[in-house]
């Protein structure tokens, strides 16, 4: 493996972790949209508690690979930031709504009429944003941000249509279930009651299963539109044992969830989705921008990616362990609390 | 709007709305660990209560200088896809490690705000030391790129493209000791400043509430050091600026002709035409000396170079003006209460210091932006100085206005929001009768476990 594929490989590990991580605080926002029933407040309730502390380290990952990505593939990030400056900056004005309607929410005086603006907002910019972030990906798969040179024309020929086809939106589609999925079966995990749970455990069945449609979807709409992405996906040499494993991951979770066995649940629906992803990602190995630019090809020059690989060592030693505290400290198993003179 | 002005406006109102978050990000946790620590010290519960109130609002503010920041990010390449090409392997290296302090920070930023009740005392104040720490830490990061921007070593300019990249070189740019020394004691001035503004203004209603008091203590001991040591910062700032970008403060000052024994313009209005500064107060040999310091000393002015590459001078020189009298402003107050400190007065009743110091609240960060102003527009027409020019930079996509239009009413939204949010906070607090003056006697163990 080169260094660029290393560095490339690390990005995408980041783009993982904000999947898992971010895009369940963005799930959550689903859930909070679509609380219903008689303890449609508690739900809400649990949401909030559930994404309130981590959501900052959350969106960080994000950060991470937007500031690798450019520090390492420069060619890459100028050419997204060109062609798809309509749907990032759509995805850019959720994330802003939906990050500060959460903390006004949060933070504002309580219980009034205001409150629930936010609370609206800040769910409404959950559904939205994980749709446009996933149509990016979709562009990208589908080859939209290639060299088109000649062959695109005027305003919408180059920077609308080969981001807005049926491909990319069942894409975006697809990311939002998967981020309500891994957000339900995370809250099944983090509600203390009873009812709780099962509320969530509905939820995510009923998600999961629409995942399996949306990819079904997805993988449809690939064959005229993404075929570089799809011959991979069929006819590589991983494809099959990923699509086994990938499968087996999909139905441990969903069996899971029908057995309530809560941990192994989310450990399942992390690696299904995850495994997801890294498909993708190998499909259009060797390329960064497919159809034309490679990894090689946008990479840096190798002191750039040396330094950039040291100060990603560096960071880790910091960092693993900072984020291993935070989430022992508020997403362990229920501690008993500790008063703070203790 | 041509689409460069529209990219540049987009940027300018990104930077401008987003410095204001990172200023408090970066000052805010230490006043919170101060308070903290002296709650843990004295055990007066009126420092835990400071330190819970500070980090209510500053959740609020750090949330929307996350989001703002984001946005930033992405734009540079949304904007400025042309100079990320170019200068993304040279500067990646400040952006990562800002985005690691970053991280660090927004960890310890959720320990510290939902951890109260979750981890010991001595944790929790480790917590915020963390966030302190981290916050300054990026802010130096990322004005190391920018100074980058302003003298940019590190690289061989090879038919446009750069080549021998060294990203290490580049983070050691002439301009990086000067820019995050004057910035990181900027943000700590110009926050204090804000904090013990709106306290003052409180207590001039009611001198007797400890809460206030102590407030304004903390908030004095971030905000006036700074102030104090900002002239001279800004001083190195300068000096930097004569040797590597005499055109920038040759707009500064609105010098229009290269001289000996440059004198120093107060004030004046630059009249391009007859290119001449009027109605200046001119110090005889006054640049010279703060350029140099050697009153014969020959300063570069802006006929050094040809017009085409000369800034908007009016509005570099107005916001270098603007920044200089605030500065002062702020130092001889910091000085001023610093004497009556020490001379162990009771600040809280000293009306007119109470005045000074409650119309210095806006100060310190209209400060910030006029000296980003100076930086940013005084380096125009170049992006990268020398090397890159703002117009080659920017993305070729039409239309440019629409999003600047957007992000505009975006942040003008927030804005409001959060202005009113504190706001609400803030006139809530004096109505804390509880701490009306509770003057604390010494000693008292007066632990406080409630006001969550
Ligand atoms: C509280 C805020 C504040 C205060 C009181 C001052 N400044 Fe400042 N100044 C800044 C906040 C600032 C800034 C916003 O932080 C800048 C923008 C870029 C930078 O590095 O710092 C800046 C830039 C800046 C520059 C341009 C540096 C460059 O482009 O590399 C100069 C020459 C000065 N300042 C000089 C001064 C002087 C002589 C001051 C005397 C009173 C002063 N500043 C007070
Ligand atoms: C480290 C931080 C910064 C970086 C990397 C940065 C980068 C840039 C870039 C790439 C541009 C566009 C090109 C140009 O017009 O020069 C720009 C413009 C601008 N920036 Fe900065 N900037 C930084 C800090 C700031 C801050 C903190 C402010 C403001 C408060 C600011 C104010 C502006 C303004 C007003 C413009 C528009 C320039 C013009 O209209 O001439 N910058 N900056
Ligand atoms: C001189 C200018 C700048 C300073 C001093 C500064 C400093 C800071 C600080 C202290 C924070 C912590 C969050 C907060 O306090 O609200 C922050 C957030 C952020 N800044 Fe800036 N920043 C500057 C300019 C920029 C620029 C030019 C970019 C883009 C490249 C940027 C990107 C970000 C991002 C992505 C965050 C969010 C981090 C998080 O989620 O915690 N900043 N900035």
């Amino acid at each position: 493996m080169s260094l660029p594929d290393v560095l490339a490989g690390i990005i995408f590990l980041a783009l993982n972790a904000y999947a898992l991580l971010g895009g369940a605080d963005f799930g959550g926002g689903v859930w909070d949209l679509m609380a219903r029933g008689p303890r449609k407040e508690r739900q809400r309730e649990l949401i909030a508690d559930a994404i309130g502390p981590v959501w900052e380290a959350n969106h960080v990952w994000l950060i991470l690979a937007v500031v690798l990505l450019f520090t390492a593939f420069p060619p890459a990030f100028a050419r997204l930031g060109t062609l798809l400056h309509i749907p990032l900056s759509l995805v850019l004005i959720g994330i802003v709504l939906r990050g500060s309607a959460f903390t006004f929410w949060r933070y504002g005086s309580h219980g009034d009429e205001e409150q629930r603006h936010w609370g609206v907002t800040f769910a409404v910019a959950s559904l939205i944003t994980p749709l446009l972030l996933g149509t990016t990906a979709g562009a990208i798969a589908a080859g939209a941000v290639g060299d088109g040179g000649a062959t695109r024309e005027g305003f919408y020929g180059t920077y609308v249509a080969p981001w807005l086809t049926p491909f990319t939106l069942s894409v975006g589609l697809f990311a939002l279930i998967a981020f309500a999925f891994l957000a339900a079966v995370y809250l099944t995990f983090e509600a203390s009651e009873r009812e709780l749970r099962e509320d969530f455990r509905r939820r995510a069945l009923g998600a999961g299963v629409a995942l399996f449609v949306a990819a079904a979807l997805a993988l449809f709409l690939s064959r005229a539109h993404a075929p570089l992405v799809r011959d991979a996906l069929i006819f590589a040499a991983w494809a099959v044992p990923l699509h086994l494993l990938t499968g087996a991951a999909a139905l441990a979770a969903l069996a899971a969830l029908w057995f309530r066995r809560w941990r192994l649940a989310r450990v399942a629906a992390a690696a299904q989705v995850s495994l997801i992803l890294w498909g993708w990602a190998l499909s259009q190995h060797p390329y960064i921008l497919p159809p034309d630019l490679t990894i090689a090809a946008a990479a840096a020059p190798a002191v750039t990616l040396r330094l950039a690989l040291g100060a990603l060592a560096l960071g880790a030693v910091v960092l693993l362990p900072s984020l291993y505290y935070l989430f022992r400290v508020f997403k362990g198993s229920r501690r008993p609390v500790v008063p703070h003179d203790a | 709007m041509p689409d460069l002005l529209a990219a540049r406006s987009q940027m300018g109102v990104s930077l401008a709305f987003h410095i204001v978050f990172a200023v408090i990000g970066i000052a805010m946790p230490l006043m919170m660990v101060v308070a903290e620590r002296r709650w843990q010290v004295t055990g007066h519960a009126i420092y835990l209560d400071l330190a819970k109130r500070w980090a209510k609002g500053t959740a609020i503010l750090f949330a929307v200088g996350a989001v703002s920041g984001t946005v930033l990010s992405f734009e540079l390449g949304l904007l400025w896809p042309g100079f990320m090409q170019f200068a993304g392997a040279i500067i990646g290296m400040p952006f990562s490690l800002e985005g690691f302090a970053f991280f660090t920070e927004a960890i310890f930023l959720g320990i510290y705000l939902y951890g109260w009740d979750r981890i010991s005392r001595r944790a929790h104040l480790w917590a915020g030391v963390a966030v302190a720490v981290s916050g300054a830490a990026s802010g130096v990061f990322v004005v190391i790129a920018n100074a980058w921007m302003n003298a940019p070593t590190g690289f061989d300019l090879v038919t446009g493209q750069a080549v021998n990249v060294d990203p290490i070189a580049a983070m050691g740019n002439a301009a990086a000791l000067s820019q995050t020394l004057h910035m990181t004691l900027a943000a700590y001035a110009a926050t204090g400043f804000a904090v013990a503004g709106i306290h003052a203004s409180l207590l001039l209603k009611d001198p007797a509430n400890a809460f206030h008091r102590r407030a304004l203590g903390i908030a004095l001991l971030v905000g006036g050091p700074a102030a104090v040591l900002q002239p001279i910062s800004g001083d190195l700032s300068a000096r930097h600026l004569a040797v590597h970008q005499p055109v920038k403060l040759a707009a500064a000052e609105a010098l229009f002709r290269t001289r000996a024994g440059a004198p120093l313009s107060l004030g004046g209005w630059p009249d391009m035409a007859a290119r001449q500064t009027r109605f200046a107060v001119e110090i005889p040999y006054g640049l010279s000396l703060l350029a140099f310091h050697d009153p014969r000393a020959e300063v570069l002015g802006l006929d050094a170079v040809s017009p085409d590459e000369w800034p908007n001078v009016p509005a570099v020189h107005l916001s270098f003006q603007v920044m200089v009298a605030l500065g002062t402003y702020l130092a001889v107050v910091a000085l001023w209460a610093g004497c009556l400190a020490w001379r162990r007065a009771d600040l809280a009743h000293q009306r007119w210091l109470m005045r000074a110091i409650a119309l210095a609240t806006p100060l310190g960060f209209l400060a910030v932006e006029a000296g980003w102003m100076v930086t940013e527009l005084g380096r125009q027409p170049w992006v990268i100085y020398g090397v890159l020019k703002t117009r080659d930079a920017v993305t070729p996509m039409p239309g440019l206005v629409v999003p600047f239009l957007t992000f505009t009413l975006l942040y003008c939204f927030l804005g409001v929001i959060v202005v009113w949010l504190l706001y609400r906070q803030i006139i809530r607090s004096p109505a804390v009768p509880e701490w009306r003056g509770f003057y604390m006697p010494g000693g008292g163990k007066r632990d406080a476990g409630g006001q969550a």
